[in-house]
């Protein structure tokens, strides 16, 4: 084991049925030390700390720890605590119901009896001493959210934690209550706790840590300090994408010229939600194929759900061909010809139980009208109709549509909007998750959509995926538009630099 | 729309299909318990032509009285499954409600005279009042429930608590009887129409039943509340109001309720507080149960619901039949749902359906 080093793992395999999760993966975390753990979603972060945590087990790889000599094995979360090893996860797993005392010394008192008054006493004297600035008697509910998740780290500070994994902390904080939470960390810092810190926030990175791991498809990028590993590098990293490698991908769709004298059909203007985006402009043409841009929880997803009225729209304007139109609720963008596929299939997408011809009316049904049920003749032609369109592959239309593969299911969804026949159709991440021959139909589908005159916005991971469909990417940064690009700037080097922003310009 | 898709899923492969589909298990529960009466006692079966109390001809028997007095159940096991569907949970303010509506009911014809010579109103209108009345209530829980998302159960737990109070404040403690003087029609709804030898409660719950089952088949009532109870996010973005759909069936419960009410309290031509419809909701929470929807919501179907309410009652005349006392009831019925519950538990389920796999593999059975 390395000098100071007090957590090393080396060649950690997991695999899940059909899933290589992690291959052959190294990390060393040093006494003192904040390290980011870096990936998009499914580079393998949350398998490899749940390995560390005993919530999953390895399949092969060695685990060393601080004073131990041989190999740890840690079979259960339990486990983990006794070998010093915490994590405070983005969900608060603590009691809101207790007080912030009981909920330090949950579950570690001694026998039944409980001294109160010296159990408040040490909680007042700890919270102190890391400057968290809440009373011990308060119950956990009533405080900020920021604050709980500070009391989280300061029970596991108080278990004499030697490693603390803070999973997402700071997606729920606003920009202050990071500025506390980073304060905490830098205290920790000082006493010699080794800090693993998972984010999708760049900036955060850059601002409070020394090193950086980053994962890629399960397999270890590699280790960096933080000076060493420049913004553009790190998202080149994690994107898998070498900078001198990334030709230009000219898009395919509709030639820019005609593009240019088509009439912009919707229009945003100053909009946000209650999301927590920072309010944006935005426009699409119509036959237009624009996207959104930028790492995970750059606010993509927000921005098109607040068009459709997804979540709640809390300001700014939306036109239609120059009308002002009012959309509060997703049926009021349908009925002014807005579809969204969204971008979590499961949670928002399907409706698991009922049949694929129930799935694919479904839409068109809600806008037609409660009294106005199809008859089962329609609904069958309707569903035969797109199950053919789009090939997609079931039993039959009355199978449950949770029983087919993912991308069959997807092509539903689609095929859900599709038959609304609207004016623009947002998808968002449609290829997540699915094989590469779907993945290939939906981008000619979304190609041929705007040939035949419809708006379509595609928003992917997949950068290559995003430069074949789109003529313009609006770039996302921490929850704001930061770019456009369009034309000759749609290569990989300029995505790239955008997303990570001009260091120079920040300073 | 779902007794349509049972007959499709009938065609295909026999033993397989036959277990997975809805209606197996209270047609199976129905025709376990005929069974045993046959060989117990096959008087069960027997139904005579007699004089009733008010000198029509009327049929008697065993069946009769499950038709007759299965009514309220059917009626409330209706509201009953469209509530669990879209709300995932269920309503145990169903017998309190019923008093609350019969009160009314009788409030609303005595006035405040509990041994009135004349109606002050006629029975419809009446019955109109109750409706509204039994559907604010209905309102009052589906706001809960939807709109400040209290759990159903707990949320309608107020209103089990305090509906035989309101029911019993609603009369002034009174309780006022409709003698055949006053109105010899108030009687029919829960007895018998001259002429007819059908109890007229079987009539209204047929009624409720068709006009249910139109309801589904005309409108998108099971399409909606089905995807709200499995999807709710889902169910919005694709632009339903999952918030008024679960208002909406506590609503439609209301109406069931005020319905059953008009029976109870026909019967009687008065009103007990404290023991109409006592213990109803249980028996209804068990009607969907038994007819093998899930109680976490989502896909339902209305007809197995209404066999299940019918089944119900058949165990319970079954049991009165073989002079079980109405205390140890409670008991037997507890037996059932043990062995209800167990076999469709997901894991028992999954076991039948494996070894049914099994055997169609063994038997090269095809399968589609």
């Amino acid at each position: 084991m390395k000098e100071n080093a007090i957590l090393q793992l080396t060649g950690i395999y997991k695999s899940f049925p059909g899933v290589k999760a992690l291959q052959n993966v190294d990390f060393n975390l040093c006494k003192g030390e904040i390290h980011a753990l870096m990936g998009e979603n499914g580079a393998g972060k949350s398998t490899l700390i749940k390995v560390l945590t005993g919530v999953y087990t390895k399949d092969e790889g060695e685990i060393y720890l601080d004073s131990h000599v041989e190999p740890v094995a840690i079979r259960s979360p339990q486990d983990a605590q006794h070998f010093g090893i915490s994590t405070v996860y983005q969900e608060i797993t603590l009691c809101p119901n207790l007080s912030v005392a009981e909920n330090i010394y949950i579950g570690r008192t001694d026998g039944i009896y409980q001294n109160w008054k010296k159990m408040n006493e040490g909680a007042r004297k700890m919270l102190q001493s890391l400057e968290i600035p809440v009373e011990p008697t308060t119950q956990l509910g009533s405080c900020s959210i920021a604050v709980q998740q500070m009391v989280a780290i300061a029970r596991a500070v108080d278990m004499d934690c030697k490693v603390l994994i803070l999973d997402e902390p700071t997606s729920s904080l606003d920009d202050q209550e990071v500025q506390k939470l980073f304060r905490l960390m830098r205290e920790l810092k000082q006493r010699g706790v080794g800090i693993i810190f998972v984010t999708h926030f760049l900036d955060q990175v850059y601002e409070v840590c020394d090193k950086i791991t980053v994962l890629r498809d399960g397999q270890l990028v590699g280790e960096y300090e933080i000076k060493d590993l420049p913004r553009v590098q790190l998202v080149s990293k994690m994107l898998g994408k070498e900078l001198d490698d990334m030709s230009d991908i000219k898009s395919e769709s509709s030639a820019p010229a005609e593009l240019e004298k088509a009439d912009v059909i919707f229009e945003a203007k100053d909009l946000c939600s209650n999301a927590g985006i920072k309010p944006f402009d935005f426009y699409i043409k119509k036959g237009e194929v624009n996207g959104f841009t930028g790492l995970l929880g750059s606010g993509r997803s927000e921005c098109v759900r607040a068009i459709f009225g997804a979540d709640r729209v809390t300001g700014g304007t939306v036109k239609k061909n120059g009308k002002t139109i009012k959309i509060q609720k997703p049926i009021d963008a349908m009925k002014n010809g807005i579809a969204y596929l969204p971008e979590d299939r499961k949670i928002d997408g399907i409706v698991g139980d009922l049949s694929v011809r129930e799935n694919i009316i479904l839409a068109l049904q809600v806008m037609k009208g409660f009294f106005k049920p199809f008859t089962k003749a329609q609904a069958n032609a309707f569903a035969d109709e797109y199950i053919k369109l789009l090939s997609i592959k079931t039993a039959s239309a009355d199978t449950p549509i949770k029983s087919l593969s993912g991308g069959n299911q997807q092509k539903c969804i689609i095929a859900r909007w599709l038959l609304t026949h609207p004016e623009y159709l947002i998808l968002d991440e449609p290829t997540r998750g699915i094989d590469v021959g779907t993945k290939v139909d939906i981008q000619k589908l979304v190609l041929k959509l705007a040939s035949e005159g419809m708006s379509v916005t595609f928003i992917s991971s997949e950068t290559d995926e995003m430069l074949r469909t789109c003529s313009r990417l609006i770039v996302m940064r921490d929850r704001k538009v930061v770019g456009e690009l369009s034309g000759d700037d749609l290569t990989q080097t300029k995505i790239m630099s955008t997303i990570a922003g001009n260091e120079e310009e920040k300073k | 729309m779902s007794p349509e898709m049972n007959k499709v899923s009938k065609k295909s492969d026999f033993p397989g299909s036959l277990l997975r589909n809805q209606l197996f298990i209270p047609f199976a529960a129905l025709f376990i318990l005929l069974v045993f009466n046959l060989i117990a006692d096959p008087s069960f079966f027997k139904i005579t032509m007699s004089q009733s109390n008010a000198g029509n001809a009327v049929l008697l028997g065993p069946i009769i009285t499950i038709l007759d007095n299965g009514s309220e159940l059917a009626i409330l096991a209706i509201g009953m499954t469209l509530v669990t569907a879209a709300t995932g949970g269920q309503d145990i303010s169903v017998g309190a409600a019923i008093a609350i509506a019969g009160s009314t009911l009788l409030r609303v014809l005595c006035g405040t005279n509990t041994r009135p010579d004349t109606l002050r109103t006629t029975v419809f209108a009446a019955f109109l009042i109750s409706v509204l009345v039994a559907m604010a209530f209905g309102a009052f829980n589906g706001m809960l429930v939807a709109i400040f998302k209290i759990q159903p159960m707990v949320a309608t737990l107020i209103l089990y608590t305090a509906g035989r109070s309101i029911a019993a404040w609603i009369n002034n403690n009174e309780l006022p009887i409709i003698s055949t003087q006053a109105s010899p029609t108030f009687a029919y709804y829960g007895g018998y129409i001259p002429g007819i030898p059908i109890p007229t409660p079987f009539f209204i719950a047929a009624a409720c039943v068709v006009v249910i089952l139109l309801v589904l088949k005309f409108t998108n009532l099971g399409l909606y509340t089905q995807a709200v109870g499995i999807n709710e996010s889902s169910s919005r973005l694709n632009g339903l109001n999952p918030v008024f759909i679960k208002w909406l069936t506590f609503v439609i419960l209301g109406v069931c309720v005020a319905v059953a009410a008009l029976i109870k309290v026909s019967r009687l031509s008065s009103i007990n507080y404290s023991v109409i419809a006592k213990d109803i909701e249980m028996d209804a929470i068990l009607a969907v149960a038994l007819g093998g929807n899930a109680l976490s919501g989502g896909k339902f179907n209305m007809v197995a619901s209404i066999i299940g309410a019918y089944v119900i009652q058949m165990l319970t005349t079954t049991l009165y039949k073989f002079q079980v006392p109405s205390d140890a009831l409670p008991a037997y019925k507890a037996v059932v749902v043990i062995l209800l519950v167990v076999f469709s538990a997901p894991a028992v389920r999954e076991k039948l359906e494996r070894m049914d796999i099994g055997r169609s593999k063994k038997t090269g059975g095809v399968r589609a």
